[in-house]
């Protein structure tokens, strides 16, 4: 039997949360995981919770927090003769200028699953460059430094990478939301283990609990949560023990600091993060392709309109949108958290639309 | 994008490994893990980012059994 999707477990986990959450004010928790959206939002989690616990979802879809300029920078390495690769939903971000946009009009981009699927595009075309347009938190940034490492010369990096700490600082720092704990994303603690997040919980007196995806993974770590701040403990806990080592991927961690060094850089939603970006390292700017296609990442304003800012900070949920739903759909968005697989919006409208 | 799924490792030559996903065979790159036929890998990407460690998630029911205090009922 599965323990982490048991009813059973799920109802136990539940009569704890009510219980030592009942003489406690208002409880807002954060998560920072479009998969952690998704389990949410998909087995109705937050409906289960008490009225003085509230779960938000915050800056934790790669795609969603990509800006305008850097989906320009990659359509102008395209317009340079470049092939450009990238990920599923990063095609479809309304921009400037799209990516989906700009391969209609007949510039070469490509979704792949793996960037081994570009270097191996690399290899089959060595009179052409390809460049990967990476984006993604630390879960993605080591499986790119493989690639910066092990790739053939005509392969390049537009690197759109980011590391989450800095985001979860800057949220509480702004002081604009009142947040009482964060569920920390799994499969980036894989990677990074617990200790870049205890400084914020220091700083912030936050708690703070790394959950697993199954539906009784993020009860256990919201129950977790609960019991640091009724104990009135910060501390960074492991609920994800199956998939999260203290001092998380070492070899992983080891590859990324051999590429990569970090960079301010802006996210959608969010002013200038400092030290939240990842650039490759001089030593190995023969594979950069800011350096390489000699472009720079222009300062594009958002769109009006469309909440995905206020969304991103968690200061919104989609159906305060005045867009959702109705202008805005998968079939058309108008921002990045309605085409994304891992956006709020397009969770919320996939699992929550039909119910209201 | 940060979606990773759990597979076992059925092959592996050089640095690239055959990964069963309940019956799907995929090729997983395995360069961010030490691993043999058997394990079971956690994949994102097309990488392996870490092996489930199945002691540790035996230890952690242990963990929720405590906290739960309903061991009969599992
Ligand atoms: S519903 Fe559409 S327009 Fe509104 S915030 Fe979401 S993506 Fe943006």
């Amino acid at each position: 039997m599965d323990l982490y999707k048991d009813r059973n477990a799920s109802d136990t986990i539940i009569k704890k949360i009510f219980e030592s959450s009942k003489d406690l004010g208002e409880i807002k928790l954060c998560h920072v995981c479009g998969t952690h959206e998704h389990v949410i939002t998909h087995y109705g989690i937050r409906a289960m919770l008490p009225e003085n616990v509230q779960v938000v979802s915050g800056p934790g879809c790669p795609v969603c927090v990509t800006t305008q300029g850097e989906i320009e920078a990659a359509v102008k390495v395209a317009e340079k003769g470049a092939i450009v690769t990238t990920y599923g939903d990063m095609i479809r971000v309304p921009s400037k200028r799209s990516l989906s946009d700009a391969k209609a009009s007949g510039l070469d981009i490509r979704l792949v699953y793996s960037i081994n699927d570009s270097i191996n595009l690399a290899i089959s075309n060595p009179d052409k460059k390809i460049v990967h347009f990476a984006i993604g938190f630390e879960t993605t940034c080591p499986t790119t430094a493989v690639a910066v490492l092990n790739s053939p010369d005509n392969f390049y990096v537009l690197s759109a990478h980011r590391v989450v700490p800095p985001a979860m600082d800057l949220l509480l720092s702004s002081g604009k939301i009142n947040l009482s704990g964060f569920i920390d994303p799994g499969h980036v603690s894989t990677i990074i283990g617990t200790k870049p997040y205890e400084s914020i919980s220091i700083k912030f007196h936050v708690p703070q609990v790394i959950c697993g995806f199954e539906p009784n993974d993020i009860l256990m770590g919201i129950y977790l949560l609960i019991k640091q701040i009724k104990e009135k403990r910060a501390e960074v806990e492991n609920e994800y023990v199956r998939g999260v080592r203290t001092e998380g991927n070492i070899k992983a961690q080891k590859l990324m600091e051999k590429v990569f060094e970090p960079c301010d850089i802006r996210w959608r939603g969010f002013p200038v993060i400092p030290g939240s970006g990842l650039s490759l390292k001089s030593e190995f700017s023969s594979k950069d392709a800011y350096k390489e296609f000699n472009i720079e990442i222009e300062d594009i304003p958002e769109e009006k309109g469309c909440s995905c800012p206020e969304i991103l900070r968690a200061e919104k949920i989609p159906s305060e949108c005045p867009l959702f739903g109705n202008i805005c759909t998968p079939q058309s968005p108008k921002g990045p958290c309605m085409v994304s697989r891992e956006g709020a919006c397009y969770i919320s409208f996939k699992y929550e639309k039909s119910f209201r | 994008m940060c979606l990773a799924v759990p597979g076992k490792v059925i092959e592996i030559k050089d640095s690239v490994g055959i990964v069963d996903f309940n019956g799907v065979k995929r090729e997983v790159r395995l360069d961010l893990v030490d691993v043999k036929v058997g394990d079971y890998v956690i994949v994102h990407t097309g990488f392996a980012i870490e092996k489930m460690d199945e002691k540790e998630a035996l230890e952690s029911l242990e963990i929720w059994k405590e906290l739960l205090k309903v061991q009969e009922d599992f």
